[in-house]
């Protein structure tokens, strides 16, 4: 699964391209079709959306919206003390 | 310090000194004779007492001033005179579209253009019929005493509030500078405060954001706008128009002014009294909305209507309209900060009275 | 909606940016990749981050971004042109506490308001003043502005403008950081997505500052505008990169010691 994806509100472009230029993994393309304002909107076309961000700062309309995988947080498994001291052991929670 | 029972005072600080104690909490104005005082008093006395007052960089940006802080829903006024009222207007225009209170007051001098600082009467057109642009009123008081240079305060600020309206007080260059006696009523602003729920004060997520705006791009939307102010003022007129008459009820003549020129028809009425000639004084207090109904029951018992006026012939108009040619209408004027004397207002009056028994009619 | 994921994977992944809160449902009229827009949507993003939309008051100016109360979720006032940071002084002036901002374009700013922007950075009033450059007037069909650079031809500079007929093109946010009033003055763009970062960082600071009663921030945005530029949205970044940027390079121009 690629580490992050894209929503656009489709209605809402205005074609305008910008998310494309700023895109970094060239993911972004117009659609051939038309939304109900007469824009052609733009679609996700790859798989590989690192969920970055940059398109929806540059997006002048809000029309997009970004996930990312979320960071695997760590989870607090046990605490030992021994003569040197305490250790706290934490592993990946692999259920978030 | 606090001013007690009665002054004696100028008129422009005697204004001044009813602002703050009407609880005015913005003033934002520009030094112009002759009414700079206004600014100066407040400076002093209005920012000791909690004021938020301004110079700002001019006119134009006193009235926007006035907009923003009104808008948040203060009590906001601004002063100027003549030339300075002329750059406000498109602010005046914006503030009634947007329908803001606020209490703006025109130390009226002599024009056009740059004049001169004696008084005049001659902004009454620009005060009464717009003076902006589109189809707005402001609500005109005309003090003629500096007690009523102060007093009207207090009703401008009560009857801005009341009609969501902007409110000028047309004073002029004597009434200004002149020193009378003044006592201030009580008034505790407190009890006159209105709920202002379309403030811009910042939105809480309880309600929806207030815009204030004057922008109606649908000329649906517009129309809807223009209606509800014409509907406004017609309630206005209904219940804020006041006036004052000088031994009206057995005149056979009556003299028409206001402000400065009606303390000078006051003395005429009465020099002509003495020669026998029934005259009486109509003087209206509020310009707009203009005592019409009382004219028109007048010019059913006058012989004639002199109006006298230090302009060109501004508030004629509106006398010939209210009475709608039921009786002759006679105008005396005096123009570039000339003030008449009770004399001339007299000599005026019988040359119209010997016009009338000529039964030669003046058109103007 | 478009996506290559399906809603499960979706809900997998934290939502890491969407439109704020702050802005109201209503689609901007702006034309299609206009800095306008960026600039509402930035400004309105940090009010939301910084959560003062309920203590906020905006002013809006007449030009292109007359509408922008439509769009901006907070209590706004609409001013005369070019007297929006006067308004924006009657506000702040009675409510000290309440954030304060008067956003404005080139016209409204440097040509019929240049004196509500002189002496509103002169006393120091504690607002931000955001200024939208795009070196033309884009509401009323393309006219010159104070910022329009030499040799632009707008239409009324038909051949491009000349010093002889029009003046030098104004560098304003240069002439107002040399008043003492003024804490901060910047000047960003929107033209990629890391201009956008800074400016979102400037406008974080300048409501800091406006908090903290430091002064004037002033933060001038260049910008594109494709219409009257006629370009494509695209074409016009690139054209504002070559030129635009090298008359009004971005950075700060005056920063609190």
């Amino acid at each position: 699964m690629a580490k992050g994806s894209v929503v656009f509100d489709i209605e809402t472009c205005k074609g305008c391209e910008l998310c494309i230029e700023a895109c970094p993994q060239e993911s972004i393309q117009l659609s051939p079709n038309i939304n109900a304002q007469g824009y052609h909107y733009v679609v996700l076309v790859k798989d590989n959306c690192t969920g970055c961000t940059n398109c929806a700062l540059v997006c002048p309309d809000a029309v997009i919206t970004v996930y990312r995988e979320r960071k695997k947080e760590k989870v607090l498994v046990a605490t030992i003390s021994n003569v040197t001291g305490n250790i706290t052991v934490t592993i990946d929670d692999e259920r978030k | 310090m606090t001013v007690s029972d009665v002054q004696l005072m100028k008129g422009n600080e005697a204004l001044a000194e009813a602002a703050i104690r009407a609880g005015c909490q913005a003033y934002f104005g520009y030094p112009i004779t002759p009414q700079s005082e206004i600014l100066e008093y407040l400076a002093d006395e209005g920012r000791k007492r909690g004021m938020v007052v301004l110079q700002a960089e001019s006119e134009v940006a006193s009235i926007n001033m006035v907009y923003g802080a009104a808008g948040a829903g203060a009590r906001a006024m601004t002063s100027s005179s003549s030339p300075g009222i002329s750059l406000m207007q498109e602010g005046l225009s914006y503030i009634a579209c947007a329908e803001l209170p606020c209490l703006i007051v025109n130390v009226n001098r002599g024009g056009p253009g740059l004049g001169t600082i004696q008084p005049s009467q001659a902004d009454y057109f620009q005060a009464t019929k717009g003076g902006g642009h589109g189809d707005y009123r402001l609500i005109v008081l005309a003090p003629a005493s500096v007690q009523e240079m102060a007093d009207f305060v207090y009703e401008a600020f009560d009857l801005a509030d009341k009609y969501r309206n902007p409110v000028l007080i047309l004073s002029d260059g004597a009434l200004g500078q002149m020193m009378e006696k003044v006592k201030f009523p009580d008034y505790n602003p407190a009890d006159h405060m209105v709920p202002k729920p379309w403030a811009t004060v910042g939105k809480p997520k309880s309600r929806e954001r207030n815009v204030i705006t004057s922008l109606h791009i649908e000329p649906e939307k517009m129309e809807q706008i223009n209606i509800r102010l014409q509907e406004k003022y017609k309630v206005i007129a209904e219940n804020e128009t006041r006036y004052e008459t000088v031994q009206a009820d057995d005149a056979e003549y009556l003299i028409v002014a206001y402000g400065l020129a009606a303390r000078i028809a006051h003395g005429a009425v009465e020099m002509a009294r003495t020669e026998g000639i029934r005259a009486g004084l109509l003087r209206p207090i509020t310009l707009f909305p203009y005592p019409s109904r009382p004219l028109r029951s007048l010019a059913d018992q006058v012989a004639g209507m002199l109006v006298v006026e230090m302009n060109a012939g501004q508030m004629v108009e509106d006398v010939r309209l209210a009475v709608d040619g039921r009786v002759p209408v006679s105008f005396y004027g005096r123009m570039g900060g000339i003030i008449p004397s009770p004399e001339e207002v007299v000599h005026a009056l019988k040359a119209m009275i010997r016009k009338e028994a000529t039964k030669h009619e003046e058109v103007y | 909606m478009d996506t290559v994921l399906t809603e499960p994977e979706l809900q997998q992944m934290e939502c890491v940016y969407e439109k704020p809160d702050t802005l109201t449902d209503t689609r901007f009229h702006y034309c299609p990749g206009c800095g306008h827009s960026v600039a509402h949507r930035v400004l309105m993003e940090v009010v939301d981050e910084l959560g003062i939309a309920e203590r906020t008051v905006g002013v809006a100016p007449v030009g292109c971004s007359v509408f922008a109360y439509q769009y901006m979720n907070v209590d706004m006032q609409e001013a005369a042109h070019g007297r929006a940071s006067a308004v924006a002084t009657g506000i702040k002036r009675v409510y000290p506490d309440t954030y304060v901002f008067a956003y404005q374009g080139d016209g409204d700013l440097a040509a019929i308001g240049t004196a509500e922007t002189i002496h509103v950075a002169n006393r120091g009033e504690n607002i931000l003043v955001m200024f939208i450059n795009n070196a033309i007037y884009g509401m009323t069909g393309g006219q010159m502005a104070p910022t329009t650079l030499l040799g632009m031809k707008t239409t009324t500079s038909p051949t491009g403008r000349t010093v002889e007929t029009a003046g030098f093109p104004m560098k304003i946010a240069d002439i107002v950081a040399m008043l003492p009033g003024t804490y901060f003055v910047t000047r960003q763009s929107v033209h990629t997505a890391n201009a956008v970062r800074q400016l979102k960082k400037a406008v974080t600071k300048a409501f800091q500052y406006q908090k903290e009663k430091k002064g004037l921030c002033f933060v001038e945005v260049v910008s594109n505008c494709p219409s009257g530029w006629k370009m494509t949205p695209v074409q016009s970044n690139e054209w504002l990169v070559q030129n635009m940027l090298t008359m009004y390079p971005p950075g700060d121009i005056k920063v609190p010691k």
